[in-house]
């Protein structure tokens, strides 16, 4: 028997619902209203309704290349993304499948590797990195984050391995199925949703790394991360020209968080809650 | 049935990821653990080497170590506290029947995918900043003299950008677990006459327990290595009010080279992680047995 909602108490819900949702996006909602005005516009008091210009937006990316770092951004996230998948999804399987008496220790071991805090190995990251002339370059940055993630991304897809049913292997194995075709032709297609979502998941958390990527880049394979944080220097701040500098950093994270929202829960978590 | 040749493929394909990881965990550490024991500056051609504890001794002298390590603490357990706090509310308000409960979830989830640069520069200058932030108009609005945030209440500051971030993932992780809660249960305690608050408490925040745990958990992993928040807000400063373990770290390995005392503080900063993560461990750990 279903609780009888009554209509007044669904519209106290919703108000109390849309004004507390509201007061926590109002961060961004500001940043991306500021984005479209113009310097003068931006710092005359409190405003919600801009003029709607967007001189803001092209001079970010006349002044500073601002292109130049949103690519870095995509080159990298997406690239320790596929590097990640390609040494994770073997491990991933094999222990899903094939479980040994020590599955569980690997699996809490590659946990406790995440659990190092970054800082603890800066300098000797840093040397490694200036004596083999990796510094500032896209493909060291990208096995960093590779690295940094490898342990959530194993584990992500073990979680979504593993609902896999056994018995489908079994059959296909009856049926004389290779290891080979077992793999191509019965396990790939039901593992593709589970790592299209670690995919997701793993994108974002590489395009918002703030500590390598500012600290391990000067330029040329700086990405956004790097890139927002040189506004803060104090040479002229420009609040316009932050905030649509601001709103094309996040935008597309935005956006592709927006529809991985299950994913993260279970992506962060660990699979502890469903 | 594992045969024989496919268990030791299985072998073959996990050695690449348990190399990788075996070797990023241990080199990097083992130079830290090596430096941390040394006298090593590489702007001064003079090494004196080996030098036992005196990084330590330093870094534990260094009045900076004692605000670092408070600091540390006060962002990890304030955070905490507001977020788990918040997020029960929220997940609690967010889980009734409501108009447009898809767009409320995500204009609430959204922060957390906002890298922290951006987080922490649109907190200090659109909102919070003294001459030209939103809080700055409200204070003028009501006729008060706006406050200089990160000035007067730098920690403050930090903590209240932080939450920010981590509120949306509270709330996530404690509403999927309000919706599994069984409807019944929920009914047949209605029934039995459990007003709200006896419901909560005796029902929903046992059932609560185990997804505040995991935030916890995680929240503290990711809490106690806060640092583009405050490089691109305070600094660490005024003097040390808002530096942290990391940010200290940061401060004495890029900025003064003085890699002995840096390497001592990562080590700590590794002591203090794995006190956390023998816990966290121990949670997640006992979740995959079910």
């Amino acid at each position: 028997m279903a609780r009888a909602v009554t209509t007044q108490h669904k519209t106290i819900v919703t108000a109390a619902a849309w004004i507390v949702a509201l007061l926590i996006f109002f961060p961004i909602l500001y940043t991306i209203i500021t984005s479209f005005k113009s310097e003068q516009e931006a710092i005359q008091g409190f405003n919600l309704i801009p003029s709607g210009t967007t001189e803001s937006y092209a001079e970010v990316q006349a002044q500073s290349g601002y292109f130049h770092f949103f690519l870095n951004s995509v080159i990298l996230s997406v690239g320790s993304t596929i590097l990640a998948l390609i040494i994770a999804i073997p491990a991933a399987w094999s222990m899903a499948f094939s479980p040994t008496r020590r599955t569980k220790d690997v699996l809490m071991w590659m946990l406790s590797t995440k659990m190092m805090p970054a800082v603890a190995v800066l300098f000797p990251i840093y040397l490694i990195f200036r004596d083999t002339g990796l510094l500032d370059s896209r493909i060291g940055l990208m096995i960093m984050l590779m690295l940094i993630n490898l342990p959530i991304v194993v584990w992500m897809l073990y979680t979504y391995f593993r609902e896999i049913p056994g018995e489908i292997l079994e059959a296909a194995r009856m049926d004389g199925a290779s290891l080979w075709n077992e793999i191509i032709y019965v396990l790939t297609p039901m593992a593709v949703p589970g790592i299209a979502s670690t995919m997701l998941l793993n994108i974002i958390l590489a395009w918002n790394e703030a500590f390598w990527t500012i600290r391990l880049t000067t330029t040329e394979a700086a990405p956004l991360t790097a890139f927002i944080s040189s506004f803060s220097s104090p040479q002229g701040l420009f609040w316009a020209k932050l905030s649509a500098a601001s709103t094309l950093a996040i935008a597309p994270i935005l956006i592709m968080g927006w529809f991985s929202q299950k994913q993260l829960v279970r992506g962060l978590t660990f699979g502890a809650v469903k | 049935m594992a045969t024989k040749q496919t268990s030791s493929l299985a072998r073959f394909m996990l050695a690449p990821a348990v190399v990788l990881l075996l070797v990023w965990m241990i080199v990097p550490l083992a130079f830290t653990l090596w430096f941390s024991f040394q006298q090593y500056n590489p702007l001064n051609p003079i090494r004196d080497g080996f030098i036992g504890f005196s990084n330590y001794l330093l870094f534990f002298n260094n009045p900076a170590f004692l605000w670092a390590i408070l600091n540390t603490l006060l962002i990890v357990a304030s955070v905490l506290v507001i977020t788990i706090i918040g997020g029960i509310l929220l997940a609690l308000l967010l889980d009734q029947p409501m108009w447009g409960q898809g767009i409320v979830r995500i204009l609430v989830i959204s922060p957390f995918f906002v890298m922290p640069p951006v987080a922490a520069l649109v907190w200090k200058n659109m909102i919070m900043h003294p001459g030209y932030g939103v809080f700055a108009d409200i204070a003028r609005f009501f006729g008060a003299q706006p406050i200089d945030w990160f000035a007067d209440f730098p920690l403050f500051s930090i903590i209240l950008i932080v939450a920010w971030q981590w509120l949306p993932f509270a709330t996530l992780i404690l509403l999927t677990s309000l919706q599994s809660l069984d409807g019944e249960q929920k009914e047949a305690a209605e029934m039995d006459g459990a007003g709200f608050l006896s419901r909560f408490i005796y029902l929903t925040l046992p059932h609560l327990s185990r997804a505040i745990t995991v935030v916890v958990l995680i929240q503290t992993i990711f809490l106690l290595s806060v640092y583009a928040e405050i490089l691109v807000t305070t600094n660490g400063g005024p003097g040390y009010a808002s530096t942290n373990l990391p940010f200290l770290v940061y401060q004495k390995a890029l900025l003064e080279f003085k890699i002995g005392q840096a390497s001592a503080g990562g080590i700590i900063a590794v002591i203090l992680a794995n006190i956390v993560a023998f816990f966290a461990m121990r949670a997640v750990g006992k979740n995959l047995d079910k």
